[in-house]
């Protein structure tokens, strides 16, 4: 990760008195339940229904979630799942860095220059709308079908969260707080330094985590196109060779790949931005 | 010493400060009223180094001003405390960049949030803090760097009325422990009367000097708010202002209009 353009904020915090041991893991139990009540219909409905209500044909192409799992650890024990995982998180966690190290400097730049932020804003926003897999036949035709055509359409997806947050987190630093550090007769690389940066960082951070998502979603259907290796790759030849539970193994993988990495980042964004009072999540 | 020579402010058609003079000795506490539009903060502004006079210069020690410094402090009313600091390390921001090593830092920090009564507190940020905590702090950050004036505008306006009186007396307190010139804006002339050595009175839009009132209220021990020579003084100052908030109440009606 490239994130070490940013000055992070010194971070102390005080733990407040813990409440009794047994009140707090009831607490936590009632809370895992309530949250995760949902995901266990949903998976209860995916091992029920398919046995029990569909016909067979549609059985064939919506298998009960036991078998789909049996068919990822399957191909776990084997190690196809930890390759194809390897070349999706080596593109993912490539073009997410390239993004990342572009974009924080460059956002940091076009903000703190607000003429310049004026000027370019249009062009960001036509830019950020414009799906990044509607470029993919761009991205192949200008760079062939291998893994630099990948990466860069990535990289594209990544950038402009990261942008746009990072010129906003400049553009929307408290006008208070610049007076009154100019007040102190700091000059303006200093009060960048010291005011602006630290002030941007959490926001900075949100597009940086919503970058680590899109780096996943982007990235597997590119997987779909030319590729040899990666859990697009995998889902969509799985399909194609009717290998069904193996093709819902893969979709399983990538959603639990997606959930971790936001779960990653939603802790390092908090670590980052624990001066906050609580907010918005 | 602070003289103010003649100053005019403009901004475009609207003139905010006409052919304004003062003097202010060193080590006096000098209370700024006027109604709202008198150009108070715009002259805090011009002494803080924050904006230039259109006309007129202001001098302290004989030199103009050319720019903000920490020959002067400033604490505002909203307390403009860096959210991502802790009590100590937003004390600390005016002492960086100086010559005082990083343990030296946090010594002097830990010994102006003493003195602000707030020890214990150190490690806390902004976010933790009371309005009332919160604009200790800021008066802490603001006189460790020591500088020779403290320019407030309305620093206790935000605050409820139990904390804002226990603020003004530690206010008079720091202020005869450390014998700084502070320069203080308010609105309200109880607040102007109880804190000022002596009382600036600003006109509605164009903000002129009206007057300058000495108060002598001696010690002001105990409750002196009650006593006859503070409503004397109060009510002149009343007087003095009376016109001019009616003037300025009127501006503003015939500029919703």
């Amino acid at each position: 990760m490239t994130t070490t353009t940013i000055e992070a904020p010194a971070v102390h915090t005080r733990p407040s008195e813990p409440p009794p041991k047994s009140r707090r893991f009831g607490k936590t139990l009632t809370r895992a339940v309530h949250a995760s009540a949902a995901v266990v219909l949903f998976v209860l409905l995916w091992e029920l229904v398919p046995r029990f209500v569909l016909d067979e044909s549609t059985r064939t192409f919506l298998p009960p979630l036991s078998e789909d799992l049996q068919a990822l650890w399957e191909l776990t024990l084997d190690g196809e799942l930890a390759d194809h995982l390897l070349a999706s998180v080596g593109r993912s966690a490539a073009g997410f860095a390239v993004a990342v190290a572009v974009a924080v400097p460059l956002g940091l730049l076009i903000g703190w220059y607000r003429p310049v932020a004026r000027f370019l804003q249009p062009l960001l926003e036509l830019a950020r709308n414009t799906a990044a897999l509607a470029l993919l036949p761009v991205f192949t035709l200008l760079l062939g079908i291998g893994e630099l055509s990948k990466v860069s359409l990535v990289v594209y997806a990544c950038v402009w969260p990261v942008l746009l947050n990072t010129i906003a987190g400049v553009n929307t630093v408290d006008p208070l707080l610049v007076k009154a550090a100019r007040s102190l007769g700091l000059s303006s690389p200093r009060l960048f330094r010291k005011v602006i940066l630290p002030s941007a960082v959490p926001t900075v951070f949100t597009g940086i985590r919503m970058a680590a998502s899109y780096s996943i979603l982007v990235l597997v259907a590119a997987e779909m196109v030319g590729a040899k290796a990666g859990l697009g790759y995998l889902i969509n030849t799985s399909q194609v060779n009717f290998q069904i539970q193996q093709m819902y193994a893969g979709i399983i993988a990538v959603s639990v790949l997606g959930v971790v990495v936001n779960a990653g980042f939603v802790g390092l964004e908090r670590r980052f931005s624990t001066w906050r009072p609580k907010e918005k999540a | 010493m602070i003289s103010i020579r003649s100053v005019t402010k403009t901004f475009g058609a609207l003139t905010a400060l006409d052919d304004v003079s003062l003097d202010i000795a060193d080590g006096t506490f000098l209370s700024l009223v006027g109604p709202s539009g008198s150009g108070k903060s715009t002259l805090l502004d011009l002494l803080g180094g924050l904006a230039t006079p259109t006309s007129g210069e202001v001098l302290i020690d004989g030199d103009p001003v050319r720019g903000p410094g920490l020959d002067r402090g400033v604490v505002f009313q909203q307390y403009a405390l860096f959210p991502w600091r802790t009590a100590r390390a937003n004390v600390e921001f005016g002492l960086e960049g100086g010559s005082l090593g990083k343990r030296q830092r946090a010594e002097r920090a830990r010994e102006y949030l003493a003195l602000v009564d707030l020890s214990g507190f150190e490690d806390r940020y902004p976010h933790e803090l009371s309005g009332g905590m919160k604009q200790r702090v800021a008066i802490a950050r603001s006189l460790a760097y020591d500088p020779a004036v403290l320019l407030m505008d309305e620093p206790f306006a935000a605050l409820d009325a139990q904390t804002r009186e226990q603020l003004q007396e530690e206010l008079l307190r720091i202020w005869r422990r450390t014998g700084k010139t502070i320069v203080f804006i308010t609105h309200g002339i109880d607040e102007a009367v109880y804190l000022g050595q002596r009382v600036a009175v600003l006109t509605s839009r164009p903000g002129r000097l009206k007057a300058v009132v000495d108060v002598d209220l001696g010690d002001r021990a105990g409750d002196v708010r009650s006593g006859p020579e503070f409503g004397r003084q109060r009510h002149r100052l009343w007087e003095l202002l009376h016109d001019e908030v009616r003037k300025a109440a009127e501006h503003e009606r015939s500029a919703a209009r």
